[in-house]
């Protein structure tokens, strides 16, 4: 009797305790996603959406049983109105974190309205190098999945001095962004004795480079480009057509050649050689399968800003799976956000202390190809070197980095512009 | 006091959105907000434009001037983060009056789409100072601001204490640019409007009367700007590109020149359009677009000027008979003065 009564009790409790316990229940997650959906920046807001949403479809809208409410705002390319529709996405919609943003203007005006909010910010895109540099501190719920701005481009000044670039001019962009790509660029390459010998500043969206082109150096070795806009298809072909390219040598920016503009461009790109952490010709198990995917359904080969987001997503997943599908809360999923690794269709990836990614540069040359059985020759990004594992501080020493005054249109200075 | 029934309905209005808004949701709270401080952007657009009838392309450089104004001394100097946020409010507004000051010596020598382009001209060069000047005003990436301010124990911070603050200030400005129109000074610049020649050959100085017109625009512009950096919490370049300027002369047109609270009236379509609706349906364009086309071939004196007009039309049809039918346009305008 008294045994069946303690069986009774025993059996009573352990039913107790399970209902009791709390079971890792699946949540929701409910993410914003700022992109500039209208304005000039359209087609990359595209880019972006379908990028996150391809991972997010693969996964039946699930990551790890958390059911995803991905909700898409429209920041029209202004920071203010970024800023308005943050607002309106963490205290109406109650998001658990922001994604995305494109120019630097708008990563840098979401990031104080993570601090304050305390949500956090994913900059999905935004890779101004001082978000994840000297004032990472400002911003304790912020985090990218990108890159910093001079993170290919410290590799790249590497590489060009050691194959045979001596004399370099740059035009590239009037913005921040412009001064990051470069700046890193000839800090490396002038550390290693190659020399710029002329910068030039045009305008964002500047259409014609005339005035520009006609005042190059024509006895440097190389003109490293970065427009932006209208430029990106004007700048190489104004460029042939001076006779600039080929008798100097190609260079510029990740963004230049991203296959986001790639399929636009024509023959003259062909040997243009640039850095990014990615490239849509990786000849990698999972780029080979993103692509494929990738262009099935959306009708064009993916350009960064897709994979970033893809990635972006692959990276959250693999946080809610370390959690059960339970939200973690904002500090934890950071924490455990930035000791993610994932192989992504860019390669590994993995976080510093500062929550800014560790990656691959590839050092990508233009080539006319064929590629993963697609029948056409097309204007791909052939990997020619592959640096691993690349820091936003490079080979740099960390904190002398940072004592460093940020690249600024006049800083590194130009010791052999005449 | 003249238009006694406007002025009551304005003040109901403005009583109502007092109480309601704070209940709705906070989105509406800080959309509303916004609207009214570019509703004091609007208003001192609608002094020159529909009032002394010249047209600015450049209002948004007092607005980008009295944001850059607030962000650099909170960030440089730390400077308007407490009750000495009043002297930055005071500052702004000084360097908007400053600012047209110094614009209004080149713009008005001219006119007409001449005005229109030399007032262009002017806040670009104001776009380009933000743009270039990195060191001072961060360049494109902008500014953050460190925090609304504290004044004692109210927190700025808090969404509805900061609305209450800038629809104090719009209640103020409002009051302020009424008292403004209606007095002996108002009704010469809509003389000056009407008929610049007939005013000079009355003896006025037609061109010192837009040149105040003009300073004091720019005074509620740089007012606009200092509390529309403290909305968004950031300043960038942006704040000071054509599209601004553009934005504020739609909402006059849109709400009804010449009729102070139109501005108010198309601040709130413009941003309810364009923000509100844009986080319901992706094709808010289309139904912005097709407002300002509607607006422009229906209601060509705006939606206020529209309805005022209409309803001086039925007043004045039954007294002068079917005979004399009221013509349209300018003439009435005139023959009633009565434009608030």
């Amino acid at each position: 009797m008294k045994i069946q009564w303690l069986g009774a009790l025993s059996a009573g409790a352990v039913a107790l305790a399970a209902l009791a316990a709390p079971k890792a229940e699946a949540d929701e997650l409910r993410i914003g996603f700022l992109m500039p959906v209208t304005g000039p920046l359209a087609q990359i807001a595209t880019d972006s959406i379908n990028g996150f949403k391809m991972y997010l479809d693969d996964h039946k809208g699930q990551f790890h049983g958390a059911t995803v409410k991905f909700i898409v705002e429209d920041t029209q390319a202004k920071p203010a109105t970024a800023v308005l529709k943050a607002e309106k996405l963490i205290k109406q919609d109650q998001v658990q974190m922001l994604v995305g943003g494109v120019l630097a203007s708008t990563g840098y005006a979401l990031a104080p309205v993570s601090t304050r909010e305390k949500v956090i910010y994913i900059a999905s895109i935004p890779a101004s190098d001082n978000l994840t540099q000297r004032d990472a501190d400002k911003y304790p719920y912020f985090a990218r999945t990108s890159w910093t701005s001079s993170q290919p481009s410290h590799p790249f000044g590497q590489w060009a001095c050691e194959n045979g670039i001596k004399k370099v001019v740059t035009i590239a962009a009037d913005y921040a962004f412009g001064y990051e790509v470069v700046g890193g660029f000839q800090r490396t390459f002038e550390a290693c004795g190659g020399k710029i010998v002329q910068k030039m500043w045009p305008p964002i969206n500047l259409a014609d480079y005339a005035p520009y082109i006609s005042t190059i150096k024509t006895d440097a070795d190389a003109v490293f480009i970065l427009p932006v806009g209208a430029g990106a298809l004007t700048l190489p072909r104004q460029l042939a057509a001076a006779g600039i390219i080929p008798k100097m040598r190609l260079i510029g920016s990740g963004t230049s050649f991203d296959e986001f503009v790639l399929p636009q461009l024509g023959d003259e790109v062909i040997g243009a050689v640039s850095p990014l952490h990615y490239s849509a010709a990786l000849e990698t198990p999972e780029n080979e399968a993103f692509v494929k995917e990738y262009r099935t359904k959306f009708g064009k080969v993916p350009s960064y800003f897709s994979e970033n987001n893809f990635t972006t997503a692959l990276l959250f997943d693999t946080v809610m799976g370390q959690t059960g599908g339970k939200w973690p809360g904002s500090k934890e999923f950071l924490d455990l956000l930035v000791k993610t690794k994932v192989t992504a269709p860019r390669g590994p990836v993995s976080f510093d202390d500062l929550r800014n990614p560790i990656q691959n540069i590839y050092i990508r040359k233009v080539e006319k190809k064929k590629m993963f059985g697609y029948p056409n020759d097309e204007l791909w990004n052939t990997v020619i070197k592959t640096y691993p594992s690349v820091s936003q501080f490079w080979t740099f020493d960390r904190a002398e980095y940072l004592k460093q005054p940020p690249y600024t249109r006049d800083y590194p200075p130009c010791k052999y512009c005449e | 006091m003249r238009h006694r029934g406007r002025v009551l309905a304005a003040l109901a209005v403005m009583l109502a959105v007092a109480v309601v808004t704070p209940h709705t949701t906070p989105f509406l709270l800080l959309l509303v907000t916004r609207i009214l401080i570019l509703a004091i952007l609007a208003m001192s657009l609608d002094l020159l434009l529909g009032f002394t009838g010249i047209a600015s392309l450049g209002h948004a450089a007092f607005l980008g001037l009295g944001a850059y104004l607030t962000a650099i001394l909170a960030v440089r100097y730390n400077f308007g983060l407490g009750w000495d946020f009043g002297l930055v409010i005071l500052f702004g507004s000084l360097l908007g009056a400053a600012t047209a000051a110094v614009f209004g010596l080149f713009a008005l020598r001219a006119s007409g789409v001449y005005f229109l382009m030399i007032t262009l001209a002017l806040s670009q060069c104001v776009w380009g100072l933000a743009y270039r000047w990195d060191t001072l005003t961060g360049g494109d990436n902008g500014l953050n601001l460190p925090g609304r301010p504290v004044l004692g124990p109210i927190q700025l911070g808090d969404d509805t204490a900061y609305f209450y603050l800038v629809l104090a200030f719009f209640a103020l400005s409002l009051l302020v640019l009424y008292v403004l129109v209606e007095s002996p000074f108002g009704r010469s610049l809509v003389g000056i409007r009407e008929h610049e020649v007939r005013m000079r050959i009355l003896g006025y100085n037609t061109w010192l009367h837009k040149y105040i017109a003009f300073v004091i625009s720019g005074a509620f512009g740089g007012l606009a700007g200092v509390l529309w950096a403290q909305v968004s919490g950031q300043v960038s370049p942006d704040n000071v590109t054509l599209t601004t300027s553009v934005d504020a002369l739609l909402m006059v047109v849109l709400g009804g020149p010449g009729t102070l609270l139109g501005g108010v009236l198309g601040a709130a379509i413009v941003l309810f359009l364009r923000e509100y609706l844009s986080t319901l349906v992706p094709w808010w364009q289309y139904v912005l677009g097709s407002v300002y086309v509607l607006t422009i071939v229906y209601l060509p004196d705006g939606v206020l000027g529209t309805l005022r007009r209409r309803r001086r039309r039925a007043r004045a049809a039954p007294a002068l008979g079917l005979a004399l039918q009221p013509s349209r346009g300018k003439e009435l305008k005139i023959n009633e003065g009565g434009i608030e």
